[in-house]
């Protein structure tokens, strides 16, 4: 479903190469998890993958369901069905999180050449999505995460996902800052959008998320690069012996 | 226009022969062409004038201002105003409403100029007199010397129905003077409607007195006609417990100044005065305003907001001044615009003075560019790149445009602005 080959990144502004050879294959129906040191690239490579200016591609390819994506502007990706949940999302003033959601959901359905949601099963849509993961109907109105907690800020991110229902999730930390309960919410939020026709990747420092959703494979990136691929007991590994072995063990 | 420091007196003679047969107005428009004299017309060497040029609102030429295609006459209608219908500054009778509405009377300048006497003696130029002393606004002072029409309305009561004024444009060359004087007794209210291109070149006056716990609403859309060229001020003279409440929306116009100038003089009375304008290319948009609080407890906002694309200009010029006994004032001033490139410029210059100790007073004025981390969110959610440019777009004008209390009214706007910016994507 996602293939990324050999996928070589730098900066736009500096000389500066932050992913060194990304090789990366989520298959559908799959939850591909990937850890790694502060500043290896993780945030880079999901932002590269959902159309970010700034960045420079200088080698490699990324396929979505055998489409070259990376000419295509964020918008057109997001019609494809990528969608990535930010490790820190944006606070819109003037934007109400109603407006930004319906307007998101019929651009997409639009793209997709599908007819536009009504007025009446949108609002149905949404409460009920809302409800699950407990955002009340304030939230929904208030500007785009303004004022919103960090962990408010999250559930409005996994909101947006059960909305637009994508094909590829992607999740940068969605976990951080997240408390006991709230972490419940989100890891059930996604898990119910597991099927065999979506693929997850999901970013995270701690073991403690893969409890709750269980990935199939394990990535450990390092300095631009996915130094480690294994089962789930790779996430145990680094949450009981750190990095260090791992990153001695790759150089 | 024609006249400058260096008039001779032969030349002002004949001038002021020309405004001594109007009646009730006669003393006013004598006093105010003596103003117009002493400062003469202004031009970009005056301080006022730095970021206006005002050459082709002075001149003795008046530009060819194109018509659009389709009026807009209607765009206030789901308010059920009352409409009065102008045409290049000529009243039409068939195209207005009977001026007939509960709590209040509404004559005009032309038919009653040649009365001896009239109650807006006392009210016509007062107002326009009092706004020039912190700063001379000669454009007001000539509109008051020749002004031969315009709206004189009473305001007795609580007036529900709103009162539309439509400024109707159909010549290329129309240059136009009116002069507004509206009375608003105590506890009495208006909402005030203006739309429309009105004229190639346009010079009007509003003089607004609004007594003890009165209000006036004032919602005004300056035509789509984008070569128009317009000097509009607002004066308005507050008493105690009194409110006023005034937004602009300009689309388009290639030279508009508009001035307002506010004297709260009374007690815990309430100035809000805003505007939302978005421009292309030659757009060239002035909002000079001076808001003085001469009284204990008052508040005034000034809240401002430019769009601007392609090259188009906007300014700013604003000022609160807190007299020494005006404690406990409370002043907000705001301007920002949103550059859409870099060929656009935004020129302002905010002030503050204060005599006053007691006093909350903030001011802030910023200019900048679409914020890209919030357009990629947009984006990444599906939103194509046009579209999120304009929800940001309505986003930062949303703080203007809030000003406005009234839902319908506001729908009203927000519909306008939309249909620009979705003409322009
Ligand atoms: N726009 C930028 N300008 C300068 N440096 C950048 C920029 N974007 C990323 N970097 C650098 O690239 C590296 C990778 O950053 P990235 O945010 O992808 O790391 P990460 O793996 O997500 O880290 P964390 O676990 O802390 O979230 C870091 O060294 C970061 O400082
Ligand atoms: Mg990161």
């Amino acid at each position: 479903m996602l293939k990324i080959n050999n996928l070589h990144v730098s900066l736009e502004d500096e000389d500066k190469e932050i992913l060194k050879g990304v090789d990366l294959t989520v298959d559908a129906g799959t939850v591909h998890a990937i850890m790694g040191p502060n500043g290896s690239g993780k945030s880079t490579l999901s932002y590269v993958l959902s159309g970010k200016e700034g960045y420079n591609v200088t080698d490699g390819s990324v396929e979505l369901n055998g489409d070259n994506i990376m000419d295509l502007e964020p918008e057109e990706r997001a019609a494809l069905g990528l969608f990535l949940a930010f490790q820190y999302p944006i606070e819109i003033p003037g934007v109400g999180n109603m407006t930004f959601l319906r307007t998101a959901l019929n651009a997409q359905r639009k793209a997709r050449g599908e007819d536009e949601i009504s007025a009446t099963d949108f609002l149905r849509l949404v409460r009920e999505k809302a409800a699950t993961l407990k955002i009340d109907s304030d939230m929904l109105k208030r500007p785009v995460n303004v004022g919103f907690s960090g962990g408010e800020k999250k559930r409005n991110e996994i909101l947006q996902m059960a909305m637009l229902e994508p094909k590829i999730c992607i999740l940068d930390e969605t976990d951080s800052g997240l408390d006991v309960d709230a972490m419940k919410l989100v890891a059930n939020g996604v898990n119910a959008l597991r099927n065999e026709g979506r693929g997850f990747l999901v970013i995270t420092h701690y073991q403690r998320l893969l409890d709750h959703i269980k990935p199939d494979v394990v990535h450990i990136m390092a300095d631009g690069k996915i130094i480690k691929s294994g089962g789930p007991e790779l996430a145990l590994e680094v949450e009981n012996n750190g990095y260090s072995d791992l990153l001695d063990e790759a150089s | 226009m024609e006249l400058s420091k260096h008039n001779n007196d032969a030349e002002l003679e004949i001038k002021k022969s020309t405004v001594l047969n109007s009646g009730w107005s006669a003393k006013a428009r004598i006093d105010a062409f003596e103003r117009l004299a002493k400062s003469g017309l202004p031009t970009v060497r005056d301080e006022y004038w730095k970021y206006t040029n005002p050459k082709t609102l002075t001149n003795k030429i008046v530009e060819k201002a194109s018509l659009l295609p389709e009026h807009e006459s209607d765009i206030f209608k789901s308010v059920s105003p009352l409409k009065i219908v102008f045409v290049d500054g000529k009243f039409s009778p068939e195209k207005s409403d009977e001026f007939i509405l509960s709590g209040l009377s509404i004559e005009r300048l032309d038919t009653i100029k040649k009365l001896d006497l009239h109650w807006a003696k006392e009210l016509y130029g007062r107002y326009e007199k009092l706004g020039q002393l912190s700063v001379s606004r000669p454009l007001a002072a000539y509109n008051t010397a020749y002004a031969n029409e315009g709206l004189i309305i009473h305001v007795t009561d609580r007036v529900e129905c709103p009162i539309n004024i439509i400024y109707e444009h159909e010549d290329e060359y129309s240059d136009v003077i009116l002069h507004h004087v509206i009375k608003i007794d105590s506890n009495a209210e208006l909402t005030l409607l203006e739309s429309g291109a009105a004229a190639a070149r346009l010079n009007q006056v509003l003089e607004v007195e609004v007594n003890e716990d009165a209000k006036f609403n004032h919602i005004r859309v300056l035509g789509r006609d984008h070569e128009r060229r317009a000097a509009t001020h607002i004066f308005g003279e507050l008493s105690r417990g009194s409110t006023l409440k005034s937004f602009t929306l300009t689309v388009n116009g290639i030279l508009t100044r508009n001035e307002c100038f506010l004297n709260i003089a009374g007690d815990d009375a309430m100035a809000h005065i805003s505007g939302a304008c978005v421009g292309d290319g030659d757009f060239h948009h002035d909002d000079t305003v001076f808001v003085t609080h001469d009284a204990v407890g008052s508040e005034s906002r000034q809240v401002f907001k430019k769009v601007l694309r392609n090259g188009a200009t906007g300014v700013f010029q604003g000022k609160i001044l807190v007299k020494p006994d005006a404690q406990k004032t409370d002043g907000y001033q705001i301007s920002q615009s949103l550059l859409l490139d870099e060929d656009s410029q935004f020129l302002a210059k905010p002030e503050l003075e204060i005599y006053a100790d007691d006093v909350a007073c903030s001011h802030g004025s910023t200019s900048g560019a679409i914020d890209e981390d919030a357009l990629f969110y947009l984006t990444s959610r599906g939103i194509s790149k046009p579209v999120a440019i304009d929800m940001l777009t309505m986003a930062f004008l949303a703080e203007a445009v809030d000003e406005i209390d009234n839902y319908n009214l506001k729908d009203v706007i927000l519909e306008l602005l939309s249909g620009w910016l979705e003409r322009r994507r």
